[in-house]
């Protein structure tokens, strides 16, 4: 056999049946040496990004509500909270963390350190634009055009409704007990028309 | 065996052109033996993608690194199947992926669509065909998956560690498979549209098409939710990104036309609205793949930059303009066949529903390409993110959900006031219960309560339906109650299997509710060290650090911390969560680091609320560990209305059941709209 028939031919039969057993084999774990006694981890690059210690003021409502109104500079597209508690290979949140923190300790409320962000990172750095000037057509657009194009049809619908109401013919026959009116054009059908199509209708539906 | 791919890729494309051309033409009309070959070139395209395909997990599987796809995406230490996944990892695979489904999808529409709609398929064959080139055209010019590297690298970069997971194995091939099913009802609103055969005709032979693309985005989408949540670490599922909202985009054209469609086989109306929303569901499929792999806009999914963007774009505003223009010509063609009789009627609520899945799909597409509008109006970038999209977005959310309780409960027609108080007298008193509740709870998220009370309501509509039905057979048949309840579902899976769906939708949107009560914290602890933290539930649970650990792993070194949980002093057991550093092995006994290390969640689910664990590394390379704790209520409910969902929808698309077999019957004979048309009298 060809040898690259061979290796592919045996590299299918490997992923069909071998992939069934890869989690189990992975469940296996082959330990590493112990640790040492001073609790130190023997491959720490491993788990990542050394880590600092978390203070009362990284979970302070004020400084995490701040921080989800404001993006990461990294370019990851998250608020700066939910970047410095996921990514945690970003360096970009931590200092950015640390400048509301600054900010809060120079005593200023919440507006003024967005403020400031904005100020010095620009108008992207908001997780979403003040409703200013163009900006708030972005948060009015869409519901004034569901009420318009709502408001638009809710009108048709009326006038059409109305227009499809049967008109009263003078001298025209009274209409049978039950029967449902057609349009001034249209002679009315008996009941016992009626009572046979509603008949063949049902027949039809089972 | 790339020679192969690439000969199978050209190949591909002459006969797909051949098949565009000659079916596009029309030239088969009274010529068997053309359009015969039209339909079979649809049958030779699948076979040759399919040897393009196992070209390319030849190469993966036998580690091909000369390939650049095989080189990119896959280590020699790779799982199986992530080997096998690798297939759609990348920008190049993905397009194979998505034109070997289509042509499949194709062939199967050829192969299972009933004799009665012979005319249309060679229009059929010339819009998949068409699709299928431009795909293919895109991978022998742009991104070709068989590109041969100058050198042989001895091992491969590896598999994104994010998508080393059991979930991107899955959401991704569903997701495609249902942006690419779009493209069948697609082919055949063309084709009626092509041959002027524009009764209901197509829409039967669409339907079950229509809610397999809509079912595969469903599960695409809530899959994709699923790996988020349990892969990304940050503690949610949704995060409104553009590859999120470009997924949304279709399921909610889908999900009105599903709706809409109603009203045009029982009462010959939306015609023109219908074919408007398969065309655009159509285009919006492609939209997102342009989303997606453009770089157009900033988004946590795409793929590598590239010129295949504008490739899209082009497709996009040609197939649009096309579209749309021959919708124009048969304008006069698609007229109503009656009229609306009154605004209190269930035609009209399905139009409110229509207007507000529409209504929400601008909505997510104006927020996602706002700030590409925004930079050209006031030179000025911006970010929209989830506080924008959720400030527009909710309200019309929970408008669709009081919708959904509506719209099943108004007579068909004309509602009268009789009809209105017996039907809505019980679920609006389940809602004011619910309403109640929450307010004695002293509940104070605005929206939450608001999504409650309206959930009360919608599902006493449903519980009231799925009751009087069951009840009904229950007398006129003397079936036992669950009898009677599986009666009634499988003798009319289209309307019961629909009020599954309901109340799959009900599911997410009281799940929706919890993220308004998250909880979280974070902590540095050391072995021993315990931090507390209090569910809106009322529980408190105790963390308690154990210690950390290292070992290896298939392709990895994982760092794993464990958590000893209590919950109201009681023990439920020990959470681990990890810091996974992958390698590579280019030579045996050589070992690299590749990637940056990656974090995997310690969740426990609960019926209730989520614990949410994430290491997130160590201080100074000791067992002293940072970590963030999160209760993230309602979350496997999100799961679970999935799952419900799905099963509704394959109830609703199960052969056979009695309305499904009447309602074509009669659209067949145009029986109501003669009824309703032209007077009673002429309806033989």
């Amino acid at each position: 056999m060809n040898p690259d028939r061979r290796t592919f031919l045996s590299g299918t039969a490997a992923v069909l049946f071998g992939g069934a057993f890869a989690g189990r084999l992975g469940a296996q774990q082959e330990a590493l040496p112990p640790q040492d006694a001073a609790g130190s981890l023997r491959d720490p690059e491993s788990a990542g990004r050394s880590q600092e210690r978390a203070t009362h003021r990284d979970n302070d409502p004020f400084v995490t509500g701040i921080e989800k109104r404001i993006q990461c500079t990294c370019g990851c597209t998250l608020d700066v909270y939910t970047c410095r508690t996921t990514d945690f290979t970003c360096t970009y949140s931590p200092a950015l963390h640390k400048e509301v923190l600054a900010l809060e300790d120079e005593g200023k409320n919440a507006d003024q350190i967005i403020a400031a962000f904005v100020e010095k990172y620009g108008e992207k750095v908001l997780m979403a634009p003040k409703p200013e000037g163009f900006n708030v057509a972005g948060y009015v657009v869409p519901g004034l055009l569901i009420l318009l194009v709502g408001g638009v049809m809710l009108a048709v619908l009326q006038r059409r409704a109305r227009l499809s109401r049967p008109a009263v013919v003078p001298g025209a026959p009274p209409m049978p007990p039950g029967a449902t009116p057609g349009t001034s054009a249209t002679p009315p059908a008996s009941p016992a028309e009626l009572e046979r199509l509603q008949r063949e209708l049902r027949e039809l539906d089972q | 065996m790339t020679l192969l791919g690439q000969f199978a890729l050209w190949a591909a494309f002459f006969i797909g052109t051949w098949a565009a051309v000659i079916g596009f033409s029309g030239r088969w009309h009274g010529r068997p033996e053309l359009a015969l070959s039209v339909t079979r070139s649809v049958y030779a395209i699948f076979a040759v993608l399919v040897v393009a395909a196992i070209s390319l997990w030849q190469g993966l599987i036998t580690h091909d690194f000369n390939i650049e796809y095989v080189a990119s995406y896959t280590s020699r230490n790779l799982p199986g199947y992530f080997i096998f996944s690798a297939f759609w990892a990348g920008q190049k695979g993905s397009l194979l992926f998505w034109a070997i489904v289509l042509s499949m999808f194709a062939a199967l529409a050829q192969w299972l669509t009933a004799a009665r709609y012979r005319a249309l398929m060679p229009y059929v064959a010339a819009v998949t065909s068409s699709v299928v080139v431009f795909f293919v055209t895109v991978m022998l010019f742009a991104a070709n998956p068989f590109m041969r590297l100058p050198f042989t690298p001895p091992d491969g970069n590896g598999l994104n560690p994010q998508l080393q997971n059991i979930g991107m194995v899955i959401h991704p091939p569903m997701l495609y498979l249902g942006y690419i099913s779009i493209t069948i009802p697609f082919a055949f609103a063309i084709a009626a549209l092509l041959s002027r055969r524009l009764d209901t005709g197509w829409l039967h032979a669409i339907r079950k098409w229509t809610l397999m693309s809509w079912l595969f985005l469903s599960i695409g989408i809530t899959l994709g939710m699923w790996w988020a949540y349990v892969e990304l670490g940050w503690g949610g599922y949704w995060a409104w990104d553009p590859v999120e909202n470009a997924s949304l985009l279709p399921w909610l054209t889908m999900s009105a036309f599903l709706h809409s469609v109603m009203i045009e086989e029982k009462r010959g109306m939306l015609k023109r609205w219908n074919m408007t929303l398969i065309i655009g569901s159509f285009l919006l499929s492609i939209f997102g793949t342009f989303i997606t792999r453009s770089g157009v806009i900033a988004s946590v999914h795409s793929f590598t930059q590239s010129n295949v963007g504008y490739f899209f774009l082009a497709f996009l505003l040609v197939t649009g303009v096309l579209a749309f223009t021959l919708l124009y010509t048969r304008w006069e063609r698609l007229e109503a066949e009656v009229q609306l009789e009154s605004v209190v009627s269930r035609e009209a609520a399905f139009l409110f529903n229509n207007l507000l899945f529409v209504g929400i799909a601008f909505s997510v597409l104006w927020g996602t390409l706002f700030p590409i509008l925004s930079e050209a109006v006031r030179g000025t970038k911006i970010t929209v993110g989830p506080p924008f999209f959720n400030k527009v977005n909710v309200p019309l959310g929970l408008m669709l959900l009081a919708l959904t309780g509506i719209g099943p409960l108004i007579a068909w027609r004309k509602a009268s006031t009789a009809n209105l108080k017996r039907q809505f007298t019980w679920p609006l008193i389940s809602g004011a219960v619910v309403l109640a509740v929450c307010l004695v709870g002293r509940m104070e998220n605005f929206y939450a309560i608001v999504a409650l009370a309206l959930a009360g309501f919608t599902a006493g509509t449903l519980l009231q339906e799925f009751t009087r039905g069951t009840r009904a057979r229950h007398r006129m048949y003397s079936e036992s109650y669950p009898k009677a309840f599986a009666q009634l579902v499988a003798r009319n899976r289209r309307r019961y299997g629909g009020y599954i769906v309901h109340v799959g939708m009900l599911i997410y949107f009281v799940a929706f509710t919890g993220y308004a009560f998250k909880t979280e914290m974070e902590a540095t602890l050391k072995p021993g060290d315990s931090a507390t933290l209090r569910s809106p539930f009322g529980h408190t649970y105790v963390f308690t650090h154990v210690g950390v650990s290292q070992f290896e792993q298939l392709n990895r070194v994982v760092t794993q911390a464990s958590v000893q949980v209590t919950k109201d002093g009681k023990s439920i057991g020990v959470i681990n969560s990890e810091k996974r550093q992958h390698f590579s092995e280019p030579a045996p006994g050589v070992r690299q680091k590749s990637f940056e290390p990656s974090t995997e969640v310690g969740i426990r689910y609960t019926l209730q609320e989520d614990l949410y664990i994430v290491y997130a590394g160590s201080v100074a390379g000791t067992e002293e560990a940072v970590y963030r704790f999160t209760i993230n209520p309602l979350v496997i409910w999100v799961w679970i209305g999935g799952v419900v969902l799905v099963v509704g929808g394959l109830i609703t698309m199960w052969p056979g059941g009695t309305t499904a077999t009447g309602s074509l019957k009669r659209a067949e004979a145009g029986y109501e709209v003669q009824l309703a048309s032209a007077g009673a009298g002429s309806a033989e």
